[in-house]
């Protein structure tokens, strides 16, 4: 097969993936997000050869960030160029970060790293869910705990919470949002 | 956490997206932004007072034509910047024409106006105060802009920020044509321009802060 068909045959599939998950169907976008992880890995360890501790934590963001702004998508648009895009965003954010922070407390040292594991290999990133949820204000939390981990409808977790249903949605919004933040240590 | 177990608590519950968010976001915007900069104006200038007449000269809509072109071409740009992998394409020429088309006017303006004339038609009588009050009118269409485009992903954040200047700046110069009497292509040329560019250099300076996601 050459590299072109190889490439176009990514795209399909990783398309139908995200459109199929966009009208709601939990199984295709779940499908779609893990083989997304496994290029971004890919991605982020072939340009973060000299930080792989970095790595799963910037993937861990990225696929929040492309979870939470979704909508951003333009099906006309190759979705590859799409995710390119705001991986590569997403690099060059840790990149600042990291050069801001260097300059004020680390030694220009090199760490010599051996031990890559395989791109498909979900590794841990640094930091707990558990914990990294407990770190958020209850009207972000809740909505989190109740829709995506045990998997109630937001109609449930609004009359459960005593939150409004749009209230549900914000907080599961701004929730992700604090927590790739957090992932990413910027608080 | 693993990887997997993001994956999961992502994909779970109720995952479905509406249509047209993006022309929702931006409608809502740019209708309170241009509606409470109408009001400044009117509350604070005030309409020209020979509006009656003034809109039978072609030069009233030329320049109206001229501000609310370049905020078509920047809005395009503005959506483009706010997608991921979208290109720019033509929106960078859409932006320039207006603007060459103007400065073109200008120039034949003055070359076939008498010596005497000239100053006058590149000054009017509120070059001093035009820029200014058009900055002044796009601050609530800026601010409007930015929160519609934090919504969004740009991944350009410079140029994104100018992009919100300028849409702002051009919106504003939309409102601010209704209450000022100067019809001269050097002035709309020259001014008008520059009250459209003081809060696109604006958005550029802030848009890696204001625009970071």
């Amino acid at each position: 097969m050459t590299n072109t068909s190889r490439l176009d045959e990514i795209e399909n599939r990783l398309r139908a993936g995200l459109l199929r998950g966009l009208a709601g169907d939990s199984v295709a976008y779940r499908a779609f997000l893990k083989e997304l992880s496994t290029h971004l890995r890919s991605y982020f360890r072939k340009r973060l050869a000299s930080l792989p501790d970095e790595v799963e934590d910037l993937v861990q963001e990225s696929l929040i960030a492309m979870h939470n702004q979704r909508h951003t998508y333009d099906a006309k648009q190759p979705l590859t160029a799409w995710i390119h895009a705001i991986a590569k965003y997403k690099l060059v954010d840790l990149m600042r970060r990291r050069a801001r922070h260097d300059l004020l407390h680390e030694p220009l040292d090199d760490e010599m790293e051996f031990a890559v594991p395989s791109d498909d290999e979900a590794s841990d990133a640094r930091r707990d869910v558990a914990e990294l949820l407990g770190q958020l204000p209850e009207r972000q939390r809740l909505p989190i705990v109740h829709t995506k981990l045990e998997g109630l409808s937001v109609a449930e977790t609004a009359k459960l919470t005593g939150m409004s249903e749009s209230a549900v949605k914000v907080g599961v919004h701004r929730g992700l949002k604090a927590l790739a933040a957090l992932i990413g240590g910027k608080k | 956490m693993k990887t997997d177990d993001l994956v999961t608590l992502l994909a779970t519950g109720d995952i479905a997206i509406q249509a047209h968010t993006t022309a929702k976001r931006f409608s809502l915007a740019l209708g309170l932004g241009v509606g409470v900069a109408f009001l400044m104006m009117l509350g604070l200038l005030g309409l020209r007072p020979d509006f009656p007449e003034a809109i039978k000269f072609p030069m009233f809509w030329v320049k109206l034509g001229y501000a609310a072109s370049l905020a078509a071409a920047a809005l395009l740009a503005l959506v483009r910047l706010s997608h991921p992998g979208s290109r720019l394409k033509n929106a960078p020429l859409g932006m320039a024409l207006p603007i060459l088309l103007m400065w073109l006017l200008a120039l034949y303006t003055l070359v076939d106006a008498d010596s005497a004339q000239r100053q006058e038609l590149l000054f009017g009588a509120t070059w001093g105060n035009c820029p200014l009050l058009i900055t002044m009118l796009s601050a609530p269409i800026f601010l409007a802009t930015l929160w519609a485009v934090r919504g969004l992903a740009p991944t350009h954040l410079t140029q994104a920020g100018a992009a919100v200047g300028l849409l702002s700046g051009a919106l504003g110069a939309v409102v601010y044509s209704l209450h000022c009497p100067e019809m001269g292509a050097p002035f709309i040329g020259t001014w008008y321009l520059l009250g459209m560019l003081i809060p696109t250099l604006i958005g550029a300076a802030l848009g890696r802060t204001l625009l970071r996601w």
